[in-house]
């Protein structure tokens, strides 16, 4: 087992996970490169939080394999967490210590905690020193449970769900958080999210799981720059939409469709028009429709 | 500096950088000399990933609008390039292809809306911050 330094910080091959008779996880490939901000995203229950389990050594893979900075995380568990910061999805930090407390838990387990950075954190994200845990709110739990992820500069940040359940404030304390760790420090992040926006806005790549399968896996410029959405409309009323390519999913009422496709808009726009249709408008579609147009082709 | 950015837009997010940094520069609210946030403030401030603004500054830097000082910054260029003809055509378009199918909706007609147009310009009197943005456009015609 060498340490090996290649760019790449995860990598995970023709990864199958099944919990009983439910397929979690199938045939998912990722890799993911020193410094990339990676968006993960999916809905509920798409296999998102198996497949961090599995980079936390939590799971074992029984298909496929599963490297963190090249090392099986199963075999060698302290090598690869030691270098991880962590917030879970649930924040299941111990309620009954106080803010103080947490970080002093917390630093025994990781030889690089910063102590100054520590504190620098805990004012931040106004965290008061003797609060217990257990009376925190939700947005100051989840700024908690980051001081602990942040405060020993861990190579590679890994959130599962940061945002859920947080209102705007909280939110935006956590996109800092990631901003800030890969603009001062060029870290890598790994976050999974169900909230698009906030993976198009920091994110530099993005794989999207559905059923337990990664249906896309690009840079986000290529996703931008490689899907369209048309709004079509046609000549004659009542007519299915003529077969035109690189259709990913369409709705319409028989007169009007809105259509989101992956190739070059030239040839799209050509073909639509030779099919009878006219072309109302065309733009680059947000990640929240090119998620949707996947998930339910 | 104050940028926004608007995600329910199609343009990309580097694109819209570029965009408002030009209006700014052009519109005399940057001027020459004029120190950019750094890549890292400016992320931190908008939320986005750095490499979006890396992009939108080098893109800036190729047209000749700002210039790198190693290790101290970007600043706005000594003599930044106003916006050219067809860049002022482009904006003024797209404003105005909204206009014009918001006319249609409503039934009024181009001789109608062109009246209002002149209506409007007088009501709002000289333009004030237009000078050096006024120039350049007519130089090249």
């Amino acid at each position: 087992m060498s340490n090996c330094e290649s760019d790449a910080v995860i990598e995970v091959s023709g990864l199958s996970r099944s919990f009983g008779r439910k397929e979690a996880l199938r045939d998912v490939s990722l890799r993911v490169k020193r410094g990339q901000v990676f968006g993960l995203v999916g809905e509920n229950g798409a296999g998102k939080t198996t497949l961090i389990q599995h980079l936390l050594g939590a799971y074992q893979a029984k298909t496929g394999s599963v490297r963190v900075f090249g090392i099986n995380p199963v075999y060698d568990p302290t090598a690869v967490l030691g270098r991880i910061g962590y917030l879970s999805e649930d924040r299941d930090l111990p309620r009954w210590m106080r803010v103080r407390e947490l970080m002093r838990y917390t630093q025994a387990f990781y030889p690089n905690w910063d102590p100054a950075f520590a504190e620098k954190l805990r004012e931040e994200f106004s965290l008061p020193a003797d609060a217990k845990i257990g009376t925190l709110s939700r947005g100051e739990l989840a700024r908690a449970g980051l001081l602990a992820a942040l405060a020993h500069r861990p190579e590679l940040l890994l959130l599962d769900e940061p945002s859920s359940g947080l209102d705007a404030v909280a939110r935006q304390h956590i996109l800092a958080a990631v901003v800030r760790t890969v603009a001062e420090e060029g870290r890598t992040v790994v976050f999974s999210s169900h909230l698009l926006e906030e993976v198009e806005r920091v994110a530099d790549h993005v794989a999207m799981i559905h059923e337990g399968r990664v249906v896309l896996d690009m840079g986000m410029d290529e996703v931008k720059a490689r899907h369209r959405k048309f709004i079509l409309r046609a000549k004659e009323a009542g007519r299915a939409l003529p077969k035109l390519p690189g259709v990913i999913h369409a709705v319409g009422d028989g007169r009007e469709w809105s259509v989101v496709c992956e190739g070059e808009e030239g040839a799209f726009v050509h073909a639509a028009q030779a099919a009878g249709c006219e072309v109302i408008e065309s733009a680059v579609p947000t990640l929240e429709a090119i998620f949707v147009a996947r998930a339910t082709a | 500096m104050l940028i926004s950015i608007n995600q329910s837009d199609g343009t990309p997010m580097y694109f819209q950088l570029v965009r408002q940094i030009k209006h700014l520069i052009a519109t005399g609210r940057m001027g020459p000399g004029d120190e950019l946030p750094s890549v890292r403030a400016l992320a931190q401030q908008l939320l986005v990933n750095p490499n979006t603004v890396v992009r939108a500054y080098r893109e800036l830097e190729t047209a000749g609008l700002i210039y790198t000082r190693r290790g101290a910054g970007c600043y706005v260029a000594e003599k930044p390039v106003p916006y050219s003809d067809a860049e002022c055509r482009r904006i003024l378009s797209e404003r105005i292809d909204a206009l014009v199918a918001e006319s249609r909706n409503l039934g009024y007609d181009l001789e109608r809306v062109v009246a209002l147009l002149r209506e409007r310009n007088s009501a709002l009197g000289t333009a004030p911050k237009a000078e050096g943005n006024e120039e350049k456009p007519h130089e090249q015609l």
